[in-house]
């Protein structure tokens, strides 16, 4: 069956078997691997993307679901540089194995984006959706606290 | 955990839905959200012949609130009942529970019909709807039927929805400003299930007496239930804690909640009875 | 100009993070190879059973299905998994065998391996398979592994496979004349390392060369190699295990497990690359559980409370069969139980129960999480008995550094023997209850705020580390006057990259840009031995140091040779080398890159030691627990990197917590694991643990090791099972709840409080 969304921004298209994750479908057939799975039932959230703007677990979604969405996975979050958000991963050594973070990243540029002026009891709130082994969350929400302030100013996300 | 083989349908009417539904004899399932349907595929816990997505039907996302009560779109997802604002008063007691729903990702694509239609006992919207008496909009083949929830909850994850119906609205009552209201739940993690929960809702009478209580619990049968004994002692009373120690003994009496590997049934009927008097002291102060 | 590095001790931002913030890490699951088939497991779903028959000819017939092995084709004998530690010929009739042969003795033990074109078809021909099994009683519990209700290994007899003694002066003696002995039964509950990538492998057979490759190696890739190898018939040398990004391990990945035999098994049958990922669901029931521990101890003290002695019987239920380090956790519990305390005479056995549950091996900290528990509650039980304060008997019996090496018990058989090494166990103790402020929130313990009641605990903690037996490297000196490392250390998510260039900065006086360390694949040294035991820093960290003077004098031979002088007038400094006047920089001085390899040997464990304390809030109505503060106190030695080593303290005590609290496999009286999937196994949110706080210290070095260095990393979790529910008894001492039994879900401590309850109004 075929599938047309937009994926990182670019216009794309595949033919899947409708039981195709999302997921699946950016990492098999896009070879956009920094979609994780850890769970493939919707607790983790290593598998977040953003559809339309909004985090969603992508092992939750069929890619057929997506027909004229817009997909956005963290390789669409990603550039040269790391963002002022990656930067801050790496700064509060909020990634020990690296394999939740993608899942996180994207949380939390989904929350941000929304809102900025997210507290801390509210970005914990959030990524209480996302399960990490490896880091006890606390860098975690300590670089997404210092991201904020990109996100407040339009220009420098 | 890769789901098992299904073709996929998204028409743009609920008629077709519907008619969709009606072909394939009981081997069709409706997606909309996904977030409950999607685990049980991954698991293989259901193998339907066709998925009939909801996702082009228009209007059945709509929350419209007037002195009939609150209107929930099949459709409506739970970050929808977050962002209303006009809810907190127009129904505080749906807006709270809510909160208490699943993570942010969840949220965004789960629907307060495909929560109902699920019927998980331990699940939020189900016990609101069975709280409020809410009453549930149903169109299928043989046309579209109203039922009370009291009547559509018929088991644990069934409910009274034919093969080829689809839940098209949850219609919970009118809400008086003056209500006086609660819901607690006690869930291991935040956003998990909970292993109990309790919603509830009462007017006051000219005299200060407790009328029309309404006592909702989750977690603790097949189903969201009603206390409806619990409701007998409230009724006529004046709230006191002597009145909320004999509701809360004769919740726990009530009830005869299964033991599972989270919890033994007794902790549960006591967890009940414990969130019961908290609630009640909450929704007078 | 002499450039003296100071990389290790910075907290250097690491290296591995550029990659994995952008998505741009490659683990297993990432890995594709030209005409690769995918495979998938069949688990058996019966806990105990004869298999009668196994027919695929329905899975089979479905296109896109190409094979499905079973035990017939694995050759004359199916394979069996050895012990890689105490390899003790007893335990010969526990190894796994690779695929059922005959019997099944778990719920998830692999039956037969489908190979199709895709995960999804492979998983579509499982259902079609029609398995016969004729079931057997199940042993699930302790009573009915003791009552023999069945007996998993029947030429053994028997379902205790192998019982430990640790021992240390004479225990029956002094407890004959104790003035006080306690006698207890704890309970610590199974649970599981739970890294959150699943394991996997991409494995290629090179028919033309001989050759097999496999992606997904982690932790102990050259063990696993010449095991395979072995298994498979072939050279060590035509075997490659390739370590990608690694998604977690704790103890738990990169041990060898069947499929470290089956994917290559496959690739070889099929003549095709074969992918394997696992997904949840058999990740629970199939990577090694832990830590499912009963335990009959006694504690004597003198009156004036010096600790005397343990005295008692541990019983693992270690599952249907002993893993590649089953026996770590077993003997760990009995052999370390008296922690940092003095403690002149111990009496433990450890026997191991073999039960029809999922195989367990260790878990970050293994058998010491267990046995913190058992004794710091025997403290404070203690302490209360003997109406002395806690904090201070615990003080009254902590080693002094003076007594360093302090001996601990000895264990048998497989005799191991061995000492603490260095410490100052009584400053840690008492930095820890300051920065915690003991004094001032000793005035909340046993009040009621708001429905909570708090309590406090403190519990201090030893931490084993740098398992020898040695450490290889190969240091390379690019003619661009790089430095390329290549390990036998595997990065598991600790940081290997970073922290082992910080090494290797300082010690070459090489700019840390220009090094990259390379790192767990079995083509990089000969003989690597990879992480586990904390052993990376150490062992890695101190082969650097010895492979970098062997590097630097080939360099000072190489300079002399060009400038035609003797090696001693070489100066080495800051990238270059000088003679006299003249210089000449690192790039450029040899046409070929210059290589040396080291190794580090060692047979000394470091010891890691410190305290912790925690203050809890309990709601008696929900058994709800609040943590509302936990801080940790440990000094390693010597720091490379405290921003890493931060983060390892706070995430191994959120495990530990996720234990105290969450985690439970759980499991029916038929064996069947109730417990499959993340909705039922909890594990630590965002919003369970706020409030942790965690100092690392560097007080008393590690006098057995160049760098100075004690592994660290698992001990945050070490003590929190103790800690937690001695705090939970703290405040409810009004009723004298005492928890003998992890976890302390809600459920359980509302049952020892409605227990306390009952029993007041009886008396």
């Amino acid at each position: 069956m075929q599938v047309d969304f937009n994926l990182n921004g670019q216009p794309v298209s595949a033919d899947v078997e409708p039981r195709t994750t999302l997921a699946d479908c950016v990492r098999d057939h896009f070879g956009q691997t920094g979609t994780h799975l850890a769970c493939e039932h919707g607790v983790c959230g290593a598998c977040t993307v953003l559809v339309n703007g909004e985090a969603v677990r992508s092992c939750l979604l069929l890619a057929v679901q997506v027909q004229d969405d817009k997909v956005v996975t963290i390789e669409g979050l990603s550039g040269d540089e790391l963002t002022p958000l990656q930067a801050a991963f790496r700064k509060h050594h909020a990634l020990q194995c690296g394999f939740c973070t993608p899942g996180f990243i994207t949380t939390a540029h989904a929350l941000l984006s929304h809102e900025p002026e997210a507290d801390e009891d509210r970005i914990r709130d959030v990524l209480s959706g996302n399960l990490c082994r490896c880091s006890g969350y606390i860098p975690i929400i300590e670089a997404v606290l210092e991201a904020r302030s990109s996100y407040r100013d339009p220009g420098s996300k | 955990m890769k789901p098992p083989i299904f073709e996929y349908a998204s028409p743009s009417t609920v008629a077709e839905a519907v008619s969709l539904l009606a072909s394939r004899n009981g081997n069709a399932k409706v997606i909309s959200g996904g977030q409950s349907l999607m685990p049980m595929l991954a698991f293989r816990l259901a193998a339907p012949e066709l998925l009939v997505d909801l996702k082009y039907l228009k209007d059945l996302g709509a929350i419209r609130i007037g002195e009939d009560g609150v209107r929930l779109g099949a459709k409506v997802r739970w970050c929808d009942i977050e962002s209303d604002a006009r809810l907190a008063v127009g129904h505080p007691l749906l807006a709270e529970a809510i909160k208490h729903v699943a993570h942010y990702q969840i949220r965004n694509r789960g629907t307060v019909g495909g929560s109902v239609a699920h019927a998980d006992p331990s699940a939020e919207m189900p016990g609101i709807a069975m709280t409020c008496d809410a009453r549930m909009t149903i169109v299928g083949s043989a046309g579209t039927r109203v039922e009370a929830a009291a009547d559509f909850f018929t088991g644990p994850l069934q409910t009274s929805l034919e093969p080829d119906e689809i839940l098209t609205e949850v219609h919970l009552p009118a809400w008086p400003v003056t209500r006086r209201w609660a819901f607690l739940e006690f869930a291991r993690r935040k956003g998990d299930f909970a292993m109990a929960g309790v919603a509830l809702h009462y007017d006051l009478d000219s005299g200060g007496r407790i009328t029309d209580a309404h006592v909702g619990a989750i977690g603790v049968a097949d189903r969201p239930i009603r206390l409806t004994e619990v409701e007998a002692v409230l009724n006529g009373s004046q709230m006191s804690d002597k009145l909320i120690a004999a509701a809360s003994a004769k919740a726990r009496q009530s009830i005869d909640p299964p033991s599972d590997i989270h919890a033994p049934g007794a902790y549960r009927a006591a967890l009940v009875a414990t969130l019961l008097r908290r609630g009640l002291k909450k929704s007078a102060a | 100009m002499k450039v003296v590095n100071s990389y290790i001790g910075r907290p250097m931002e690491r290296v591995e993070d550029l990659r994995m913030v952008r998505g741009r890490g490659t683990y297993v699951a990432d890995v594709n190879r030209p005409n690769q088939l995918y495979a998938v497991i069949l688990r058996s779903s019966i806990a105990h059973g004869i298999i009668k028959s196994i027919d695929s000819s329905e899975a089979l017939a479905l296109a896109g299905v190409h094979r499905v092995l079973t035990a017939k084709d694995l050759g004359n004998e199916v394979p069996l998994i050895p012990l890689r530690l105490q390899p003790l010929p007893q335990l010969e009739p526990f190894h796994q065998p690779v695929l059922a042969d005959k019997k099944v003795r778990y719920v998830g033990e692999p039956i037969a391996v489908v190979i199709a074109d895709s995960a999804a078809l492979a998983e579509d021909a499982l259902e079609r398979i029609a398995l016969d099994i004729d079931p057997l009683p199940a042993v699930a519990t302790r009573a009915q592994a003791e009552a023999k209700r069945s007996v998993l290994f029947e030429d053994h007899g028997s379902n205790v496979a192998i019982t430990w003694k640790a021992f240390l002066g004479n225990a029956d003696e002094a407890f004959k004349t104790a003035d006080y002995v306690r006698r207890e039964t704890f309970r610590v509950q199974r649970h599981a390392a739970m890294f959150m990538e699943p394991r996997g492998f991409v494995a290629e057979w090179d028919e033309a060369a001989g050759k097999l490759t496999v992606w997904g190696a982690a932790k102990t890739a050259w063990y696993n190699r010449r095991t395979l190898a072995a298994q498979l018939g072939l050279e060590v040398e035509a075997v490659d295990l390739i370590e990608v990004d690694v998604g977690g391990g704790f103890g738990s990945r990169g041990e060898f497990y069947p499929e470290d035999y089956l994917i290559p098994a496959a690739a070889r049958i099929v003549g095709r690359p074969v992918k394997w990922t696992e997904d949840r669901r058999e990740h629970i029931m199939s990577a090694n559980h832990a830590r499912d521990v009963e335990c009959e101890v006694e504690f004597a003290v003198t009156r004036d409370g010096r600790f005397i002695g343990l005295r008692g019987q541990i019983w693992s239920d270690i599952g249907a069969y002993i893993r590649t380090n089953g026996s770590v956790g077993p003997r760990n519990v009995a052999q370390y139980m008296s922690g940092p305390y003095c403690m002149e005479h111990i009496d433990l056995k450890s026997s191991m129960l073999t039960t029809n549950k999922t195989p367990c091996g260790t878990y970050r900290g293994p058998g010491r999480y267990e046995t913190d528990f058992i004794r710091e509650r025997m403290i404070d039980l203690a302490a209360q008995d003997l109406k002395i304060d806690r904090v201070e008997l615990r003080r009254r019996n902590l080693v002094a550094d003076a007594q360093m090496p302090y001996t601990l018990a000895s264990i048998t058989p497989y005799d191991s023997s061995t000492e603490l090494d260095s410490g100052d166990y009584h400053a840690v103790f008492d930095r820890c209850l300051k920065e915690f402020g003991w004094e001032e929130r000793s005035k909340l313990r046993g009040q009621s705020i708001d429905g909570y009641y708090h309590g406090l605990a403190v519990g201090s903690f030893i931490e084993g580390g740098a398992a020898g037996p040695k450490e290889e490297v190969r240091l390379v000196l690019e003619t661009d006057g790089a430095l390329s490392v290549y390990m036998g250390s595997s990065s598991v998510g600790q940081g290997l990259e970073t922290i082992m260039a910080q090494i290797a900065a300082d010690a070459m006086e090489i700019s840390y840009d220009k090094i990259t360390i390379l790192h767990g694949s079995t083509s990089y040294v000969k003989d690597g031995y990879g992480a586990y035991h904390s052993r990376s820093t150490v062992m890695g960290g101190s082969a650097i140091l010895i492979g970098a003077e062997k590097l630097k004098e080939l360099i000072r031979n190489t300079a002399a040779q060009r400038f035609g002088c003797k090696p001693e007038d070489v100066v080495i400094d800051g990238e270059q080398v000088s003679v006299g006047g003249n210089h000449l920089a690192f790039a450029g001085l040899s046409e070929t890159p210059l290589e040396v390899e080291a190794a580090f040997f060692n047979k000394k464990y470091t010891w890691a030691y410190g305290t912790q304390a925690a203050h809890v809030a309990v709601d008696p109505g929900t058994g709800h627990v609040k943590v509302i503060d936990v801080m940790s106190v440990e000094d390693v030695g010597r720091m490379i990197n405290p921003l890493t080593l931060h983060g390892q303290a706070i995430g191994s005590i959120v495990q530990g917590l996720g234990g105290a609290f969450l985690e439970h496999l759980v499991y029916d009286d038929e064996g069947q694991l109730l417990t499959g999937s993340f909705a039922d196994y909890l594990l630590p949110t965002a919003s369970d643990f706020p409030s942790i706080r965690s100092i690392t210290v560097e007080l008393k070095p590690c006098p057995n090791n160049p760098l100075g260095a004690k592994g660290a990393g698992e001990g945050g979790l070490i003590p929190i099972g103790g800690l937690m529910a001695n705090a939970v008894a703290d405040a409810l001492s009004h009723l004298n709840v005492q928890p003998m039994e992890l976890p302390l879900s809600p459920p359980r401590i509302w049952q020892l409080v409605e227990e306390a309850e009952a029993a007041r109004a009886k008396a």
